[in-house]
């Protein structure tokens, strides 16, 4: 098992997510939450760190979110949209979660 | 809340420390001793004098073990002992002396 | 699974099992009031003999510059408290080498002595813990 890391930020706001993508171990996971989902849409400046990340860390994002913003039709192939059941299996399954608030 | 002492004011909280640290004086320390039923004595006043260094240094009231271990280390191991501090401080080393010292209530003080 | 974030058992710590914490700091000082309310975590922390350590990184490494003085903003300078923290037996702290130098600063410009990790040293560490606290 190995970490999740969740970002909730927009990465045009805030670093969080360059963070995240710098601490996270290969095979580890990041999910995308609350404003955070904007990194994993088409044609937004964070697209290709996460394009490069998901080579060894697999990206997921909270469709709720995703919708809620009107971005459910711009998410970056290969990205796993998970709901909120999806949410608690990805911390039940991680060894340690962390918070990138 | 708070006392009154040749006509200076101090302001206390609900529990009895000093709100302002910088109020803090021998009389305030004699005081809280009196409300604290402790008599003070030579040994106690360097409890005293410790423990405002300490938080001049540090900027926090420590806890009743870091307290133990910092005295040891500076006061010798004959008064660096809970047995000795509490003997001295019935209620409880940190948060009694501490107190008086007109230092907050220790961090994580249960 | 293992703990994800917060609680500690009352059953493990009965039976004395020792966890590994790490707390992240990634906020400057002032501004807000994540880095005070961190050492405050941290102090108590020190009371149930956990395995914790600190992590210093992005605007957290600010938290330990030296020459914080907070007379004229009327705030409480707490950056000297980062060096009691030895003698509540919490020895391990990190600052991320990326951050620090993002920053102009070097390990002799902080107010404790720390241990410097590069950011894939800092995710093995972050792997190993149990808990993982961020603020």
């Amino acid at each position: 098992m190995q970490m999740l890391h969740i970002v909730n930020k927009s990465p045009l706001d805030r670093s969080t997510l360059d963070s995240a993508l710098r601490m996270a171990k290969p095979g580890s996971t990041i999910l995308l939450i609350e404003d955070g989902i904007y990194a994993v849409t088409k044609g937004n400046k964070a697209e290709s760190a996460i394009r490069e990340a998901m080579k060894t860390v697999s990206i997921s994002a909270l469709w709720p979110d995703l919708e809620a913003r009107g971005m459910q039709d711009a998410v970056i192939d290969g990205v796993k949209q998970v709901d909120y059941s999806g949410f608690v299996d990805l911390v039940a399954d991680s060894s340690s979660v962390m918070s990138w608030l | 809340m708070g006392f009154e002492i040749n006509g200076k004011t101090y302001e206390t909280d609900e529990e009895g420390y000093l709100v302002n640290l910088a109020e803090w004086d021998e009389d305030a320390a004699k005081h809280l001793a009196i409300e604290e039923k402790v008599e003070m004595t030579p040994a106690h006043w360097e409890v005293i004098n410790f423990l405002r260094e300490y938080y001049n240094d540090y900027q926090i009231a420590p806890a009743v073990r870091v307290l133990t271990k910092a005295i040891g280390k500076k006061l010798g191991p004959e008064k660096g002992n809970s047995k000795y501090l509490y003997e001295l401080f019935p209620y409880g080393p940190a948060k009694q002396a501490c107190k008086i010292a007109g230092l907050p209530k220790p961090t994580g003080c249960i | 699974m293992t703990e994800s974030t917060g609680g500690i058992d009352m059953e493990d710590e009965a039976s004395g099992t020792i966890k590994k914490f790490a707390f992240i700091n990634r906020k400057a000082p002032y501004g807000t009031v994540y880095a005070l309310e961190a050492l405050e975590v941290v102090l108590i922390s020190a009371a149930f003999d956990q395995d914790v350590s600190l992590v210093f990184a992005d605007d957290g490494v600010y938290q330990l510059k030296k020459g914080q003085a907070t007379k004229a903003v009327g705030m409480k300078n707490f950056s000297p408290t980062y060096r009691a923290l030895e003698g509540y037996d919490i020895e391990k702290l990190y600052v991320e080498k990326e951050s620090m130098e993002a920053r102009g600063l070097t390990a002799d410009d902080l107010v404790v002595d720390v241990e410097v990790l590069g950011a894939a040293e800092l995710a093995d560490l972050l792997e190993e813990q149990d808990v993982v606290l961020s603020f």
